[in-house]
């Protein structure tokens, strides 16, 4: 019984006509493809050395402003996939922070500055922490040849992750901003000012993000770094500074969240003292635009290899 | 069109740490000399750690050589590595900065990083999405798509934007056949319309075979060999490869099926004997005798199903002494 299977299994399959095949198509040796530009080439010595004399037209470099936009528009597009549900952690976090602090403090200034910090909190979070994250997993993964291979400047890459990780803490810093003034009985008036806070600490914690991201050797230190920051930024931001010593005090006035929690917690003041704002506001500014320039250089150092 | 010298790159070794022992210095490529002709689809194949893509990246300015000579179009990548990006469209291995993008916006951001202004771009993505198939996909994140979806739209962000030069690393990987068919579709309209050349890396043997001009394999950061696929075969032309499948014990009191099993077992580490399963390298006479006693005889009894093919890249490749496991890492500097 088992012969006749066999007998057709075995006849079935390439067979023996292949046998006297196999020499014809192995000698035989010419596909189409390989007739093509093969005998010239095959032996690879200098055969191309005409490529050579005339260098071929290079194609148009990205600009800046569009390169920027495209990479701010895709960034932003990010945040319906991934960023959304960290961004209510992070406002909780800082709502649950003020709740919190409501039995300790009672009013005046130090109300000022907890909810000012935490506002500020939301920025660190988002701009410090999840950027250098990103920007770390991106390097570690080899994401960053993605970028290295288009012909975009690398302030375009970094500016537009930058700024879109700062647009991603708007709503969390006004949220935050709102209820600590209401939870507080702290004078709305002067909110506004969280249109130049946000942008201007949100420039500055990003561009410490990106740059720790970028320059950390490993992943897990990206994470680490950016971790601390916001720790830093929650303890030195959050508690009142008139109780801390002079060491944690110095080391406060080396964050650059610092400023802007200085220039919104003024804004609470029925009467702001607006110099002084203006200069807590220049400073995050002048911090944020060497921040920025360090990890545009951070990003050139990991692109190329 | 793309020429390589000399090509030179170590590793620096690096220092043992708690958990990761320390690993010697290596040299991922080693004098490395390479021609690809104009509008010729140029593949690189090799196993894992052969110094493919440390190849590859040094081709695309990613990565600085220690010595050697990159031209690709008469411009010199070694000293303007910047240059590349204007020159070639580059296909990596990962697809992180793109994950969380629409498939759409993917090809589009990536063809306004390439310089495009918005509406090139955006015809661009649309001409690229429809060609490969991708329209029902347009709207959903990479993340979400499956293994192989995910690299078709990654290979749509490598096509965008004219390019003279594309260098694809691993292009089909986990692709389903119809995937696979477009991209070599859409590959070879831009070589017929635009003249443009091809640099492949790839593992799949079979496709090597069927899209690639001509070949170079490598090993441990050297090229082995550097022909047509066709040319490459024709070095191992006198043999054929003859497997055996067996229902039951075969009857090794046949003195030529006794031999055959010897000539099995002494065989190279990919072919021998596996349980039933006996491959064999043969001259195409010996094969025909082989075949001649299993089909006849007490050993067709117990012949469950034989195949004979001519050599196919995988012969070549072993032929040629590349390690078919690839089990160890590349050769110590």
């Amino acid at each position: 019984m088992s012969v006749v299977p066999a007998l057709s299994g075995a006849s079935g399959t390439a067979g023996v006509p292949g046998v006297s095949d196999a020499p014809a198509g192995l000698s035989g040796a010419s596909g189409a493809r390989g007739a093509s530009g093969v005998p010239g080439a095959s032996d690879g010595s200098g055969t191309s050395g005409e490529a050579g004399d005339m260098p071929a037209p290079l194609a148009a470099r990205a600009r800046l402003l569009p390169a920027l936009a495209a990479v701010y528009r895709a960034q932003l597009s990010r945040a319906r996939v991934a960023r959304i549900p960290l961004l209510f952690v992070a406002t909780f976090q800082s709502v649950g922070i003020m709740i919190l602090m409501r039995g300790v403090v009672d009013g005046g200034s130090e109300a000022r500055s907890v909810v000012a910090g935490s506002s500020v909190l939301v920025v660190a979070f988002v701009a410090l922490n999840l950027l250098a994250q990103y920007f770390g997993q991106l390097r570690a993964s080899g994401g960053l040849d993605h970028y290295a291979t288009l012909p975009v400047p690398p302030a375009a890459v970094v500016l537009g992750a930058a700024a879109a990780y700062a647009s991603f803490t708007v709503p969390g810093t006004a949220v935050t901003a709102v209820m600590g003034s209401a939870l507080f009985q702290l004078p709305m008036a002067h909110l506004w000012i969280l249109l130049a806070v946000i942008p201007l600490s949100g420039a500055a914690l990003a561009g410490l993000g990106a740059a720790l991201g970028l320059l950390a050797p490993r992943q897990e230190l990206a994470t680490l770094c950016g971790q601390l920051g916001m720790s830093a930024a929650l303890l030195l931001g959050v508690l009142p500074a008139a109780r801390m010593p002079q060491v944690v005090s110095y080391a406060r006035d080396l964050l650059p969240s610092t400023y802007g929690v200085e220039a919104l917690a003024r804004a609470f003041d029925g009467q702001p003292d607006w110099w002084a704002i203006c200069a807590d506001l220049g400073v995050c500014a002048g911090v944020a635009v060497v921040s920025l320039a360090a990890a545009t250089w951070a990003y050139r150092r990991a692109a190329v290899r | 069109m793309c020429t390589v010298r000399g090509l030179v790159k170590t590793y620096p070794a690096a220092r043992g740490r708690r958990g990761a022992p320390a690993t010697p210095a290596v040299r991922a490529s080693d004098g490395i000399d390479l021609d690809v002709v104009r509008g010729e689809v140029f593949g690189l194949l090799g196993p894992n750690g052969a110094g493919k893509s440390t190849l590859v990246r040094q081709l695309t300015g990613l990565l600085r050589p220690d010595e050697g000579r990159v031209r690709v179009l008469g411009h010199d990548l070694v000293r303007h590595p910047e240059r590349a990006a204007r020159l070639l469209g580059y296909l990596g291995q990962d697809s992180t900065a793109l994950d969380e993008l629409t498939v759409s916006l993917a090809a589009e951001t990536t063809a306004r990083l390439r310089g495009l202004d918005t509406r090139a771009a955006r015809a661009e993505r649309d001409a690229v999405i429809e060609e490969l198939g991708l329209g029902e996909l347009a709207g959903r994140p990479l993340k979400k798509l499956s293994g192989g979806q995910r690299r078709l739209a990654c290979v749509a962000a490598a096509l965008v934007g004219e390019r003279p030069l594309l260098v694809l690393d691993e292009p089909t990987t986990g692709m389903d056949p119809v995937a696979r068919r477009a991209v070599w579709a859409a590959v070879d309209r831009r070589r017929a319309e635009r003249g443009v050349t091809v640099l492949l890396v790839t593992h799949n043997v079979i496709e090597a075979e069927t899209v690639l001009d001509r070949v170079a394999v490598l090993d441990r950061g050297r090229v082995i060999a550097c022909d047509t696929p066709t040319g490459l075969k024709a070095l191992v032309a006198d043999e054929v490869r003859l497997e055996l499948v067996w229902r039951a014990e075969p009857p090794l009191d046949v003195p030529e099926v006794a031999d055959l099993r010897k000539a099995a077992e002494a065989a190279r580490s990919a072919d021998g004997v596996t349980g039933r399963r006996w491959t064999l390298r043969l001259p195409p006479e010996a094969a025909r005798a082989a075949i001649a006693t299993v089909t006849g005889g007490p050993a067709f009894a117990a012949l469950d199903d034989f195949t004979l093919a001519t050599p196919s890249l995988e012969d070549v490749y072993i032929a040629l002494g590349g390690r078919a496991e690839g089990a160890e890492g590349l050769v110590k500097a």
